[in-house]
């Protein structure tokens, strides 16, 4: 039993891999099974940083520095309160009927004795900010995140919330503004007092990382998954399309053996399924996974799943 | 003849509470511990000003002498290492658990000296009593923005409880570090993640703790 669920994955995992190694790249290897886009991503990330480092870190620090604290409060209160109306037709989306009316009621109160959302009133009364996006729906009602992907300036995102990101832009109602120098500066203002925000943050990560970019990986990954994996209905959803999807991938490899194409043993696969595996149950931590295989050399070769791209 | 009773009643119960207290801080529940050492170390920053303009040597010896003792730090270091721990000498073990733990002391030490008026809210706690490995949630309710979500993971061993792992925004600690260290290792061995643990210590050693603030 214990044998065939390990050569299911192995099968899965390995079709995965060559699956997403024929879409972006030649010959890349990779340990981790949530980021067959590896090399890709790198090179996104770097980029990334690059603009970071020469312009949106700088223009953040000096915003955070010059503006009066008040004016900040309130840049991020406006757009806060834009995106609690999105927000709130998620909640519905996904039958957190409470967390909508409070979104929309949070929406109202402040829209209009907030002064168009620039004083959040609020929050002090009680209602609380539920953040959540259609990617988040998506993943409530069962749609896997796919890969990690690292989009050009975003940042850190999966395959599911970049196809669910022309819904966020729509849902955003900054993006419906007629004026064009208005709308586009709105949106630098935005990203400028983000960035801000997370200053402080992002110069303790710069110390706590040995890799920055897997470190921001593993992180985001769990994350996003905690966000979206908040109720027990979803991850019941989850595991019931993960399943199916398991399922289809199984008859597709068998599909593929009955026709003759001899799939490669992957032994580095197993290696890399560890760490995604206490994603549900973090105590379990990693040990049991290797400890289903006492018979494994001591030294397995870590990047062998390169075979699997040929 | 009041008062001789009051002072009687209060060397009593004195006397009574220092006895039983040591023996009933054993068997502390660990949502009460962590609740303890969290307003512990909060109360401390909040009323200490030169911890808010970031004296490193006072927030390290804050976190020395109030957090540590209450965190497994060679538990955290292997998990995080998994079978590569086992395969480690004990030596090896030690070394990295040490190397592991300054770099996490100077990450808290750096989040501490940024503590202004958050204050930390705990949820409600459900456990069996007979559960060796617990978690224990709360939030941080800030200024602005959505509360931070900080879940403290535990387990019950011959010292009492004591933390091994910490969820801040969704992310479990260890397992962020899991496959840095895989890739560390495999690329230098253990003794290449030890170095390079070394190394980032030496540099957050002689740089001060906060770069962007006056």
């Amino acid at each position: 039993m214990k044998y065939n669920n390990k050569s299911a994955r192995y099968r899965t995992s390995g079709l995965a891999l060559a699956v997403g190694a024929s879409l972006l790249l030649s010959g890349c290897a990779t340990t981790n099974p949530n980021d067959p886009f590896e090399k890709f991503n790198r090179a996104m990330f770097t980029f990334n940083d690059a603009v970071d480092r020469t312009a949106l870190k700088p223009v953040a620090t000096a915003y955070k520095e010059v503006t009066p604290s008040f004016v900040q409060t309130g840049v991020n209160n406006f757009f806060g309160n834009l995106s609690d109306l999105w927000s709130s037709a998620n909640n519905f989306a996904q039958f957190k009927g409470r967390d909508g009316m409070n979104d929309l009621t949070r929406f109202a109160v402040n829209s209009t004795f907030g002064l168009a959302g620039v004083l959040d009133i609020a929050t002090p009364a009680g209602l609380r900010k539920h953040n959540e996006d259609l990617g988040q729906t998506l993943g409530y009602w069962g749609i896997p995140s796919g890969p990690y992907l690292m989009l050009p300036i975003l940042g850190p995102s999966t395959v599911r919330d970049t196809v669910a990101l022309p819904g966020d832009w729509w849902g955003d109602p900054w993006t419906h503004v007629n004026d064009v120098p208005w709308r586009n500066g709105g949106i630098v203002l935005r990203a400028v007092d983000q960035r801000a925000s997370v200053l402080d943050a992002s110069n303790l990560l710069e110390d706590a990382a040995l890799d920055r970019y897997e470190f921001i990986r593993d992180g985001y990954l769990q994350r996003r998954a905690s966000k979206v994996l908040d109720t027990d209905k979803a991850q019941e959803r989850s595991e019931k399309v993960q399943g199916q999807i398991d399922k289809v991938q199984e008859k597709v490899s068998e599909r593929l053996e009955k026709l003759g194409v001899k799939k490669p043993e992957t032994p580095g696969t197993e290696d890399a399924d560890a760490p995604a595996a206490p994603a549900g149950a973090p105590a379990a931590g990693a040990a049991p996974a290797s400890d289903s295989a006492p018979n494994n050399p001591p030294v397995p070769a870590p990047v062998s799943s390169g075979a699997a791209t040929k | 003849m009041k008062p001789i009773a009051q002072l009687i009643m209060t060397a009593a119960v004195a006397l009574s509470t220092s006895v039983i207290a040591p023996a009933y801080a054993a068997a502390e529940a660990p949502d009460a511990l962590v609740k303890r050492v969290s307003t512990d170390v909060i109360d401390s920053v909040k009323a200490d000003k030169d911890i808010q303009a970031g004296n490193t040597q006072k927030i390290m010896d804050l976190v020395n002498s109030k957090i540590l003792p209450y965190v497994d730090a060679d538990k955290m270091t292997a998990q995080a290492a998994g079978r590569h721990w086992r395969q480690a000498t004990p030596e090896q073990q030690k070394q990295l658990s040490t190397e592991f733990r300054t770099l996490l002391v100077y990450t808290y030490a750096g989040a501490l000296s940024q503590i202004k008026n958050e204050t930390v809210e705990f949820k409600p706690f459900r456990a069996d009593p007979a559960d060796n490995d617990v978690v224990v949630k709360s939030q941080v309710n800030v200024t602005r923005g959505e509360p931070i979500t900080l879940d403290y993971r535990l387990s019950k061993g011959a010292q009492g409880w004591k933390i091994y792992d910490i969820n801040v925004l969704g992310a479990w600690l260890v397992q962020t570090y899991t496959s840095t260290f895989n890739s560390e290792i495999s690329k230098g061995g253990v003794d290449g993640l030890i170095k390079k643990l070394r190394d980032r210590n030496q540099q957050l050693a002689s740089k001060p703790l906060k770069t962007t603030q006056k």
